[in-house]
């Protein structure tokens, strides 16, 4: 295995499902020990393209490469180097923590006295040791949503698939889960990340791809993504609507408040963030 | 074969939880079977010289070991449309042959359950059926047959209403008409024909002959093992489709 072949590579994927075209001749590459983030819109196509490195749903078209071997033809050796945490919540609410861990060790295929070290090992990684008796159905949604990160590091794979993993959570619970991401990649796993946060893949991601109608836009990291529209943004309110204008630095930005304030207009100035970039990719290609 | 247990396991933990339930629900209709039509209707009752409840008992055992199989679709339609954990077995490593069996097992723990709950039932109402391998033999490939139909159906729907569906239109009428509480000989020629072919029919007649003493004959094993194989070539087919 060399060291130097990406971890993921994505070789033009296409996806149809009935008539819409969901992914359109998809490619890119994740290198070993990234955060790569997907950024998109509703129905841009991240689900998708998740199920499919899961091995959940096959493309019609197109490779999948896990380093550098085809994904494909050895589904379920690969399988075990995949965790998935989907966007929606599928435990066994019936089931107490410890049972759905088991369950998930058994069908990964997991040595017996394995599942026991794991299961006490992710459960104190997220937190939730304490909680190991209880039924999933009384969890709360943080609680679950760190559940489902715990169960896909079960078989410790080497590559983790999360699909909006910080979904409809508080500001402090999602901030709580970034930092075990984060640890996760330190541990030297390779990970995918859907989010329609940009703070989040800001935060988190070495880079970030944005997509949107089943296209990928722009891949670069978010500094030099930011560093393309500029530093620093002032936001201009009329009457109809909000201007945004980029500067290179904060001088010239602050020339322009000046002008703007004199004639009494509203305005702002701030630093620029992902979100910008995000807008104008994505509203380009609209 | 540890995704086997996987897949038996998480169907045992959520029976587990709901034991008292389960073995509540298992009881009441063979309960009201045996008193409404074993007792109440056929008391003075005999068939072929034979009292009607211990004619009826075999009949029920084959008829609810069936429903018992064939209801595993239940829980694999919940975990596929409604909590999604199916997903979960789409993403593991398990092959169909795993997924398969542990959902078969399944449906054969529910049956000898549910089994053992009508024999209790018979030996209170003062019937005594003769049990031997053949019993269980019969009992196991009648389950076996009915619990891959159940996945069968189960990765072939595309929504829960379809489900009833099935259930409604193939397994009840063949509940009641299978020999299970009167002799195939008495419908209508018709219907007759049809009924005798199908699999519950042999499986009715055939335990009834050994619960009351008699012996059965090895062609009607050699049938059913064989039915038995070619539904479970075509379950791993439908486990296959179900997955994709
Ligand atoms: N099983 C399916 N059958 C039909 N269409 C589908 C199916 N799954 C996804 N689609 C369609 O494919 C497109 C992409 O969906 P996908 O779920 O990948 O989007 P997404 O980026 O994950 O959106 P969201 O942010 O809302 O989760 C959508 O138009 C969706 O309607
Ligand atoms: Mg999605």
């Amino acid at each position: 295995m060399s060291q130097n072949c990406p971890k993921i590579s994505v070789e033009n994927i296409s996806k149809t499902f009935d008539r819409i075209k969901a992914l359109k001749s998809l490619s890119f590459s994740i290198k070993r020990g990234e955060l790569f983030a997907l950024l998109g819109p509703n129905g841009a196509g991240k689900t998708t393209l998740i199920k499919i490195l899961a091995g959940i749903i096959p493309p019609d078209k197109g490779k999948v490469l896990i380093d550098g071997k085809d994904f494909f033809k050895d589904i379920s050796k690969f399988k075990k180097e995949i965790g998935v945490v989907p966007q929606t919540i599928n435990l066994e609410p019936e089931l107490n923590l410890e049972e759905n861990l088991l369950i998930h060790g058994l069908i990964y295929k997991m040595p017996f006295n394995k599942i026991k070290k794991q299961i006490k090992k992710v459960l104190l990684f997220v937190d939730l040791w304490e909680r190991r008796k209880h039924r999933v159905k009384n969890l709360s949604g943080g609680m679950k949503r760190r559940l489902l990160i715990a169960r896909a590091l079960m078989h410790e794979p080497s590559i983790l698939l999360l699909d909006e993993p910080t979904v409809g959570l508080d500001p402090q619970i999602r901030r709580r889960l970034w930092e075990l991401i984060k640890k996760i990649q330190l541990k030297g796993a390779t990970i995918l990340l859907t989010t329609h946060y940009m703070e989040e893949a800001e935060q988190l991601a070495d880079r970030v791809a944005f997509i949107h109608k089943g296209k990928l836009t722009v891949i670069d990291t978010p500094s030099n993504l930011i560093a393309t529209l500029g530093q620093y943004a002032i936001d201009i309110y009329t009457k109809e609507k909000r201007i945004t204008k980029y500067f290179q630095s904060r001088e010239k930005a602050e020339k322009e408040l000046l002008l703007y304030s004199r004639e009494n207009t509203l305005v702002t100035l701030r630093r620029i963030t992902l979100e910008d970039v995000f807008f104008k990719y994505i509203r380009s290609e609209l | 074969m540890k995704g086997f247990l996987g897949v038996y396991l998480r169907e045992l933990f959520l029976l587990k939880n709901r034991a008292f339930k389960f073995i509540l629900s298992l009881s009441v209709s063979p309960l009201l079977y045996i008193l409404a039509f074993g007792l109440g209707l056929g008391k003075h009752l005999t068939i072929k010289g034979i009292p009607y409840l211990q004619f009826l008992i075999p009949g029920l055992i084959a008829g609810t070991t069936m429903m018992q199989a064939f209801s595993i679709n239940v829980e694999i339609n919940i975990s596929k449309f409604y909590l999604k954990s199916f997903e979960e077995f789409k993403c593991a490593p398990i092959s169909e042959v795993e997924y398969l069996l542990g959902e078969v097992a399944t449906g054969i723990t529910r049956a000898f359950t549910a089994t053992a709950i009508i024999l209790i039932l018979a030996y209170l109402s003062g019937v005594k059926p003769v049990i031997n391998f053949s019993f269980f033999a019969l009992i196991f490939l009648n389950t076996f047959f009915f619990a891959c139909l159940g996945v069968i159906s189960a990765m072939l729907i595309k929504s829960h209403a379809d489900q009833t569906l099935i259930t409604n239109f193939i397994i009840t009428p063949m509940m009641f008409l299978s020999g299970t509480f009167f002799p195939v000989e008495n419908l209508p020629p018709f219907l007759k024909e049809l009924i005798m072919y199908l699999p519950l029919t042999l499986v009715t007649k055939d335990l009834r002959k050994v619960a009351l003493g008699g012996q059965t004959v090895p062609e009607d094993f050699f049938v059913l093992s064989s039915l038995c194989l070619i539904i479970f070539l075509l379950g791993l087919k439908a486990v296959k489709y179900g997955r994709d």
